[in-house]
């Protein structure tokens, strides 16, 4: 699916560039964001993802190209645009003083929301976010995972037609980070558009019907998770563990057997059509790893691929 | 080239940053009560015992007890201490150690509502320790003319002046140790702007020097409206304090703007 043939654009980029004095953090990015969509920017840390989603969010300026969120001029309609839409920081940046309903009370306030509106959506919300029994904890005792969840129910106070969600499950447990994916889809199915960033290929592909990937300020792909796998990978990948010095001398060795072969600092990947076959190609040749494993392409091999570098270090 | 369209001083919005401090300090009654005892106490010491050691001295053509001059001056620096509090120290707290502005600033408010809003709440707390200040005068006798009760909006006005200069001065504070710049600052201006003695003690050089702090034009406004005794140069002093509000707050504006929307 892509954004294009008429439907309702949300978001929109053209030569987008941020720049931190001689520094440039975004260099010219394009992308088209519809309604209901969920949209991810994938890529390492200091790819610009961060940079982007403070313009998209209309909170930093622009420093070249231009952005339109709700068909608007995020320069000129600042507080309009912040008004229409919901955003999830990487670090919670909660009210550690206040109570966790409080939390959700005046951030709703900012919106200018009437107290009273705000009693019955904080109940909802903390529901949504399962914290009903923590209402009146302090944000200092909860753990990790029920922070972020405060974060996300805070950031939908003012029911927002947009989510910007920054790292959501970055330093969660794998429990933590299902329940909130599952919170996640439940407001894509209310058709909330969503943005993510991330720098984990697992949550990309579980979250986004379409993506790009970042690196060094630019994008270098866009597509959804499928496409850019067929696009960009072979349909299987071999991982061969050697000795560790070896792994260099092994690209020459290794590559009549693979569509291609990347060599890592701890493995060799050999892209391949049928992991099992190549496997007992390579035995066959007489070259006996340490060890062997075949999966899937994955979005960490199309990020490799196109950089040639792996996404988390 | 980004043209803006954003109010340059804030805008309605900055009252849900007060809002916010509210709620952020209701159960912090006892920093409250403390806002409260100090300046209370300052007069007492004062009232008791240097009042008469010191005996009179000359404000404009009369003479007055030294409690009734030294006690505008401890007005104006109470509200000068005041300001810096919530100026300085809270705001740097909330700007650089909680990231408490950045969460805001994804909500319609922008950077010069934050830095408004940080004024109400600082002006509000000064009119609330004004008040009882000058109910203190009155009760302690270093009252001398009805036209006290002016000394409220001259001590807010003082509040304000250094509130807007303070949050600009926040904005330059790296870590918790360049707070003793901040004393550095205050402390002399405390002790030498004309609070506890007439600057014309002071060689003619040395007192143009001091007439140009704000705490002594501040102490010089309140006064001569807690003594009743007005005259032209007493505009000049609240307009020098305006200014220096409106200088600050612009500048305060900027930096903030510079530091959480780079």
């Amino acid at each position: 699916m892509t954004a294009q043939g008429g439907r309702d654009i949300v978001a929109e980029a053209r030569g987008l560039v941020k720049r931190f004095g001689a520094f440039e953090a975004v260099r010219g990015v394009d992308f088209t964001i519809a309604r209901g969509e969920s949209f991810g920017f994938l890529g390492p840390n200091g790819a610009g993802k961060t940079s982007t989603m403070r313009m998209v969010s209309a909170v930093s300026q622009p420093s070249a190209g231009s952005l339109s969120i709700f068909g608007l001029d995020p320069r000129v309609h600042g507080p309009e645009i912040r008004g229409r839409i919901g955003v999830v920081p990487q670090d919670d940046s909660l009210e550690l003083e206040l109570s966790v309903r409080l939390n959700i009370e005046m951030y709703g306030r900012y919106f200018d929301l009437p107290r009273r509106v705000l009693r019955e959506r904080t109940d909802e919300l903390l529901d949504f976010a399962r914290l009903t029994e923590r209402a009146d904890s302090k944000v200092d005792d909860l753990s990790g995972g029920m922070k972020r969840r405060l974060t996300i129910a805070r950031a939908l106070v003012n029911r927002p037609e947009m989510l910007i969600l920054d790292e959501p499950t970055t330093g969660l447990d794998p429990q933590a980070r299902h329940l909130l994916w599952e919170r996640l889809y439940r407001l894509k199915r209310e058709g909330v558009t969503l943005i993510i960033t991330t720098h984990y290929m697992d949550e990309a592909e579980q979250l986004c019907d379409r993506l790009v990937v970042m690196d060094n300020g630019t994008i270098v792909a866009e597509g959804a998770p499928r496409e850019l796998i067929e696009h960009h990978s072979s349909r299987e990948v071999l991982e061969l563990r050697f000795g560790t010095d070896a792994h260099a001398a092994m690209h020459d060795v290794l590559a009549p057997h693979a569509e291609r072969v990347e060599v890592l600092p701890d493995r060799v990947l050999l892209y391949v059509e049928d992991g099992d076959d190549a496997l007992r190609t390579v035995h066959a040749a007489g070259i006996t790893p340490l060890s062997a494993l075949v999966r899937r392409s994955s979005l960490e091999d199309v990020f490799l691929r196109l950089t040639g570098r792996t996404l988390v270090d | 080239m980004a043209s803006r369209v954003l109010p340059a001083f804030g805008s309605r919005r900055s009252l849900h940053i007060f809002e916010r401090n509210y709620y952020a300090y209701r159960s912090q009654w006892l920093m409250f009560a403390s806002g409260f005892f100090e300046p209370f106490f300052y007069l007492l010491a004062i009232g008791i015992g240097l009042n008469h050691l010191v005996g009179a001295l000359p404000v404009g053509g009369r003479s007055v007890s030294y409690a009734t001059f030294v006690a505008p001056g401890m007005l104006a620096t109470s509200a000068m201490n005041g300001a810096v509090i919530d100026s300085i120290f809270n705001p740097f707290f909330r700007l650089k150690i909680s990231h408490t502005y950045d969460a805001v600033l994804s909500t319609p408010l922008d950077v010069t509502d934050v830095a408004l809003g940080e004024v109400w709440w600082a002006l509000s707390r000064a009119a609330l320790y004004a008040a009882s200040f000058i109910v203190c005068m009155v009760l302690l006798g270093d009252a001398t003319s009805p036209w006290v009760v002016l000394c409220w909006p001259g001590a807010v006005l003082t509040s304000l002046a250094f509130t807007c200069v303070g949050l600009a001065g926040c904005t330059y504070v790296r870590s918790w140790q360049d707070f003793d710049v901040v004393t550095l600052v205050t402390l002399p201006l405390f002790l030498f702007s004309g609070t506890f003695f007439p600057i014309t003690l002071y060689p003619q050089w040395l007192g143009a020097i001091v007439s140009v702090s704000p705490l002594y034009q501040a102490a010089a406004l309140l006064r001569g409206l807690a003594t009743g005794q007005f005259d032209l140069l007493m505009l000049g002093r609240a307009g020098y304090l305006v200014a220096l509000g409106l200088a600050g707050l612009w500048l305060a504006a900027r930096r903030f703007r510079a530091i959480l929307t780079p």
